[in-house]
C-alpha cells in the first residue's frame, strides 16, 4: 500500500453510463475519496455491488470488484471480508437492491456486524427499469406501476437498521460532496458495519424526491447537538417522518466486528498442498 | 445362522432410538466388526414410530436387506412394523411389564422375550436408561462381550459425569443378567469380535472430513434435512484449521457468501438439499460466469416441493444437470459410496480451482443418514492432493497484464482457463461480473466478445474431458448379457443384489458411475448388452433419459420412489423381473 495513493486511482476508464446530473457520480466521487482518504488502495480493496443503475459503480471504479445477482452484495460481501479480513470490503447498491429485494440480507447484515461500509444510493425509484415505484417511494408518488401511488407507507431503512442493533447509521446526501466523503469515511473506519444511506436523486424519472427538495429540507447533524452516541435521540430522529437528515444518526463505539467476535484471522487463501497437518485426527474421532 | 447379524431398535419418535442406535453401531465396531446402519421412519400410518437399524457382520456389509434378527420393541407398534421381516429365529425383546406391552402377540414364531426393563433401569438409577438395559439384554442374546458397549457409553455420556457412565453400564449388566438368570438357553447366536480397527461414519460427516482434508476454509449454508450433517460437522472442526462456518439467513445468502469467500481465495462450499438448491439457483449462473470456483452440495430427499423431507429419494439430477437459466458450464459429482463422499469432495474442490467454475457434489438421505464402517486408511490423509490451478501472485502478473496494465481475469485462453489473483494481489485489481464481459472483466454486448466468452467457458469443460478420467467403477461378470447401471447410493445394494442373482445363474455386469457430468461415455458397453437396466431412486428415471441420449439406444429402467432405499433382495427381484419381461433378455434359471 503506498501513501501517495490519490481518489482518481480508483477510477477506470470506462464512461459512466449514468443520465447526466444523475446523484450517484457524487456518491461514487465520495466513496473514492474515502478509500483514498483511509489508507487503502484498488489492490486491497473490494468493491461488491447488485443490480441497476447503482450496481454499475464496480464497472466505473477501480479496485477488486464483484457485480452479483439483484439484492444479493452484502451476503458476497460478508464472504469476501470474513475469507479475508485484511481487505477493505465496500459494498453498494440501490434503495431497490437493497430494502426490498435485499431486505432480508440487510437486516442480518446489520446485525451480523461484519467490519465493512454498505453505501445505499436512494433514489426513491426504479430507475433502470424506467421509472417503476420503488420501497422507498413516497405513498403517493404516482409511477408507470403505481398510477394512484404505492399506496403503502415507504420503507424506512435506518429504522430497520436501528432495530436490528446496527451499530453505525449514517444519512448522506450526494450533491454535498466534501460531507457525503466525510460520511463514508466514517463508515469505513467504524469497527462494524458501516451503514450510509445517501439520497442520490434520480434526475430523469423522480420529480419530488429532487436536488432542490433535499437541499431546501435537509438538516446537518453536525450543526445541531446530536448525541450519535444516544440511540433514544436516533430513535427520535430516524422516526421523524417529515424531516430529512444528514450525518451520523447512531454510533456505537464498542462495537466489536463479527469476524473478531468469532476469531478470524487474517486471510483464507494459504492452503497447504495436502491434507492439513493433524487430519489424521479427524479419522480416528470416528473409531 | 446367516453371517450377518441385523437389529433393530423402535419406538416413539424422542425415545433415544438414534443414540441407542448409535452406541450399539459403536460397540459393534469397535469390536472389530463391520457395522451398516440405517433409519426407518415408517409411511404407512402417520405417527412417532422410529426405528434405528444395524445389520452388522464380520466380513463388509453394503447394504440392508429385510430380514430381522433382534428387535428391540419399545412399543407395541414396533412389533407391527416389522412384522414382515421376523423370522422363526428372531428375538423380540420388550418390557412385558408395562400396560401397553401386555398384548404384545410376536409373529412368525420368533422368541418373545419379556424383560422388565424400566424396572431394572429404576434399579440401577433410573427409569431413563431403559434402553441400555435392552442394549445388555441384546448382548446375552447375541453372546457380544459386553465389554464393548463400556466404551461407547463413556463416549456417549462421558460429558455428564462419571456417576452417569457407571449407572449405564449397571443397566446394561442388569438387562444381561436378567437375560442369564431367566432365560436359560442358547438363542442360537454368536457375534464374533475381531481384533480389526474401524472407524464408524455417516455420508455428511464424510464430505465434512473431506472438505477439511482438501483445505476447504469457509462453509455458509442453511439448515436443511439432511444436509444439516455436514455443517453440524464442521462447526467448531474448521475452526482448528484456520476456517469458519456462517449460519446465513438463507440459502441465497448461503452460496452468496459461499462466492465471496471463494473470491477472497478461500476454498468455499455450501450444501444443501433440494428446497435450498432451488433457492440458490439463481447464483449458479453468477459463479460460473465470473469464473469463481465454487463446491455446492445438495444432499438430496424426496421431492417435490417439501416432499418427504425425511425420506430417500434421487430426484435432482436434472436439477444439478440443467439447473439455472442460460447455459452454465459446471461439473456435478455423484459419490456412490459413505468413502467416496469423502474423495469425491476433495475432488470438487480440486476440478472447482483448476476450472473456475461450479462443481455440484451430489448425495442422497440413505447415504447422509447411513453409518458404515471403514478402515482408517479408507481416508488416508496423505493421498490426498491439492490442486489450485492457474493462480498468479505478484512474480508472474505481468505475463498476464494487457497493454494498459490492465488484468485480464477472464483472458479467452486455449484450454478455456483464465489466471486467478486473489484479492491483494498487487497489479491484480478487476472487476468480474454476471453480465457478459470482456477479457477484463466489462461488461459488453459486442457480438464477438460474447460468442469468445461463451465459447471460453464452455472450453473448459472439454478441457477438463481431456485432462480428467471420468470413469466408473465396475462389479460382476464383463462378459455378461445384462448389464446393470446406477448411480449414487445404489451400488452397496446392487453389489449385494448382484451375488443373490448369481446364485440363481444370473451373472450381470453392473456399472456404478460417480459421475454425472462429465460422465463415461458408455456406449460400448451397452452396445455389448443385451439388456440395459438403469436403477435409480426416482419415479421417471433421470439417469435412464441422459444413458439413452448419450447411447441412442433405449433401456430397460428400474426405478424406486416410495421414499424407502433399494435393498439388496429386492434389487434382485427386480433385476429378476425385468429380464423376464425384457424382450431381449433370457434368463437362465438354475
Amino acid at each position: 500500500m503506498s501513501s501517495d495513493i490519490r481518489f482518481t486511482d480508483f477510477k477506470s476508464d470506462k464512461q459512466p453510463t449514468w443520465c447526466p446530473g444523475c446523484g450517484d457520480f457524487g456518491t461514487m466521487n465520495g466513496m473514492m475519496k474515502a478509500l483514498a482518504e483511509t489508507g487503502n488502495d484498488p489492490d486491497n480493496t473490494f468493491i461488491v455491488a447488485g443490480i441497476g443503475c447503482s450496481g454499475k459503480i464496480g464497472t466505473y471504479m477501480h479496485s477488486y470488484a464483484l457485480h452479483g445477482v439483484h439484492g444479493r452484495a452484502l451476503p458476497v460481501g460478508i464472504g469476501v471480508k470474513m475469507a479475508n479480513p485484511d481487505l477493505e470490503v465496500m459494498v453498494s447498491g440501490g434503495d431497490g437492491d437493497g430494502y426490498s429485494i435485499g431486505a432480508g440480507h440487510f437486516i442480518h447484515a446489520v446485525r451480523r456486524n461484519v467490519d465493512m461500509s454498505y453505501v445505499v444510493m436512494d433514489n426513491r425509484i426504479y430507475g433502470l427499469t424506467k421509472g417503476q415505484a420503488s420501497p422507498t417511494s413516497r405513498e403517493d408518488f404516482e409511477t408507470s406501476t403505481s398510477p394512484d401511488g404505492p399506496n403503502q407507507p415507504p420503507v424506512n431503512p435506518k429504522a430497520l437498521a436501528l432495530a436490528a442493533g446496527a451499530t453505525f447509521i449514517a444519512q448522506s446526501f450526494s450533491s454535498n460532496s466534501q460531507r457525503h466523503a466525510e460520511l463514508v469515511q466514517e463508515a469505513i473506519e467504524h469497527d462494524g458495519f458501516g451503514f450510509v444511506n445517501v439520497y442520490s436523486p434520480c434526475v430523469t424519472f423522480n420529480d419530488v424526491d429532487t436536488y432542490d427538495y433535499f437541499r431546501d429540507t435537509i438538516e446537518d447533524l453536525g450543526e445541531t447537538d446530536h448525541d450519535r452516541h444516544d440511540r433514544e435521540q436516533a430513535k427520535e430522529k430516524i422516526l421523524e417522518g417529515d424531516k430529512e437528515y444528514m450525518g451520523v444518526l447512531y454510533q456505537d463505539e464498542d462495537s466489536v466486528p463479527f469476524e473478531e467476535r468469532e476469531g478470524v484471522e487474517g486471510s483464507m487463501a494459504e492452503i497447504p498442498d495436502g491434507a492439513p497437518e493433524g487430519a489424521m485426527d479427524l479419522v480416528r474421532e470416528f473409531y | 445362522m446367516p453371517d450377518d447379524l441385523n437389529w433393530a431398535i423402535g419406538g416413539e419418535a424422542g425415545d433415544g432410538i438414534d443414540s441407542t442406535g448409535k452406541i450399539f453401531a459403536q460397540a459393534l465396531s469397535r469390536a472389530g466388526r463391520h457395522v451398516f446402519t440405517s433409519k426407518d421412519f415408517a409411511s404407512r400410518i402417520r405417527g412417532g414410530y422410529t426405528a434405528s437399524k444395524i445389520r452388522t457382520s464380520v466380513d463388509r456389509v453394503e447394504s440392508v436387506v429385510d430380514r430381522l434378527d433382534i428387535l428391540i420393541a419399545l412399543t407395541e407398534r414396533t412389533v407391527h412394523e416389522n412384522e414382515e421381516e421376523l423370522h422363526e429365529d428372531s428375538v423380540v425383546i420388550y418390557d412385558g411389564e408395562r400396560s401397553t406391552m401386555q398384548d404384545v402377540e410376536v409373529p412368525h414364531g420368533a422368541t418373545a422375550l419379556e424383560v422388565p426393563l424400566k424396572r431394572l433401569a429404576e434399579e440401577a438409577g433410573g427409569a431413563i436408561m431403559l434402553n441400555v438395559v435392552a442394549l445388555g439384554a441384546a448382548c446375552e442374546v447375541t453372546n457380544f462381550p459386553i465389554e464393548n458397549l463400556d466404551e461407547s457409553l463413556q463416549k456417549r455420556f462421558g460429558d455428564k459425569g462419571e456417576a452417569i457412565v457407571e449407572n449405564n453400564k449397571k443397566a446394561a449388566r442388569k438387562g444381561q443378567e436378567y437375560v442369564r438368570e431367566e432365560f436359560d438357553y442358547d438363542f442360537g447366536y454368536d457375534v464374533e469380535t475381531t481384533d480389526e480397527d474401524y472407524v464408524l461414519l455417516n455420508g455428511d460427516e464424510a464430505i465434512g472430513m473431506g472438505a477439511i482434508a482438501a483445505g476447504c476454509r469457509f462453509y455458509a449454508g442453511y439448515p436443511i434435512t439432511p444436509a444439516t450433517d455436514v455443517m453440524e460437522y464442521l462447526t467448531g472442526r474448521i475452526d482448528q484449521f484456520g476456517g469458519k462456518v456462517v449460519q446465513a439467513e438463507d440459502e441465497l445468502s448461503a452460496i452468496n457468501m459461499a462466492l465471496g469467500a471463494a473470491r477472497a481465495g478461500a476454498r468455499s462450499m455450501t450444501a444443501t438439499s433440494g428446497p435450498g438448491i432451488d433457492l440458490m439457483t439463481e447464483t449458479f449462473g453468477l459463479v460460473a460466469t465470473s469464473e469463481t470456483p465454487l463446491v455446492i452440495c445438495d444432499v438430496m430427499r424426496s421431492g417435490p416441493s417439501t416432499g418427504m423431507p425425511t425420506k430417500q429419494e434421487q430426484g435432482d439430477l436434472n436439477m444439478t444437470l440443467y439447473g439455472g437459466h442460460g447455459e452454465i458450464p459446471r461439473f456435478v459429482l455423484a459419490p456412490t459410496t459413505i468413502s467416496e463422499c469423502f474423495w469425491k469432495t476433495v475432488e470438487a474442490f480440486n476440478l472447482a480451482e483448476k476450472y473456475q467454475t461450479p462443481v455440484f457434489l451430489v448425495s442422497d438421505l440413505a447415504m447422509a443418514v447411513t453409518e458404515q464402517t471403514f478402515s482408517p486408511d479408507t481416508f488416508d490423509m496423505d493421498e490426498v492432493e491439492v490442486d489450485r490451478g492457474k493462480v498468479v501472485d505478484e512474480n508472474d502478473i505481468d505475463a498476464w497484464l494487457d497493454e494498459k496494465g490492465r488484468f485480464q481475469a477472464h483472458f479467452a485462453a486455449a484450454d478455456g482457463i483464465s489466471p486467478r489473483a486473489f484479492p491483494g494481489t498487487t497489479d491484480g485489481a478487476h472487476m468480474t461480473t454476471g453480465l457478459e464481459h470482456d477479457e477484463l472483466g466489462r461488461r459488453t454486448e459486442d457480438t464477438e466478445v460474447r460468442v469468445e466468452q461463451v465459447d471460453k467457458r464452455n472450453r473448459k469443460v472439454e478441457t477438463a474431458k481431456e485432462e480428467e478420467e471420468f470413469d466408473y467403477r465396475e462389479f460382476g461378470d464383463p462378459e455378461a448379457d445384462t448389464l446393470v447401471i446406477s448411480w449414487g447410493s445404489n451400488e452397496g445394494a446392487m453389489r449385494e443384489g448382484m451375488e443373490l442373482l448369481a446364485a440363481e445363474g444370473i451373472d450381470v455386469r453392473f456399472i456404478s458411475v460417480p459421475y454425472i457430468f462429465p460422465r463415461p461415455d458408455l456406449s460400448e458397453e451397452v452396445e455389448a448388452a443385451e439388456t440395459t437396466i438403469v436403477v435409480e431412486c426416482n419415479a421417471t428415471g433421470q439417469f435412464a433419459d441422459v444413458i439413452e441420449h448419450d447411447v441412442l439406444e433405449r433401456v430397460e429402467r428400474i426405478n424406486k420412489y416410495t421414499g424407502v432405499r433399494f435393498d439388496a433382495d429386492e434389487l434382485a427381484e427386480e433385476v429378476k423381473a425385468t429380464l423376464e419381461g425384457s424382450t431381449t433378455a433370457e434368463v437362465e434359471a438354475e
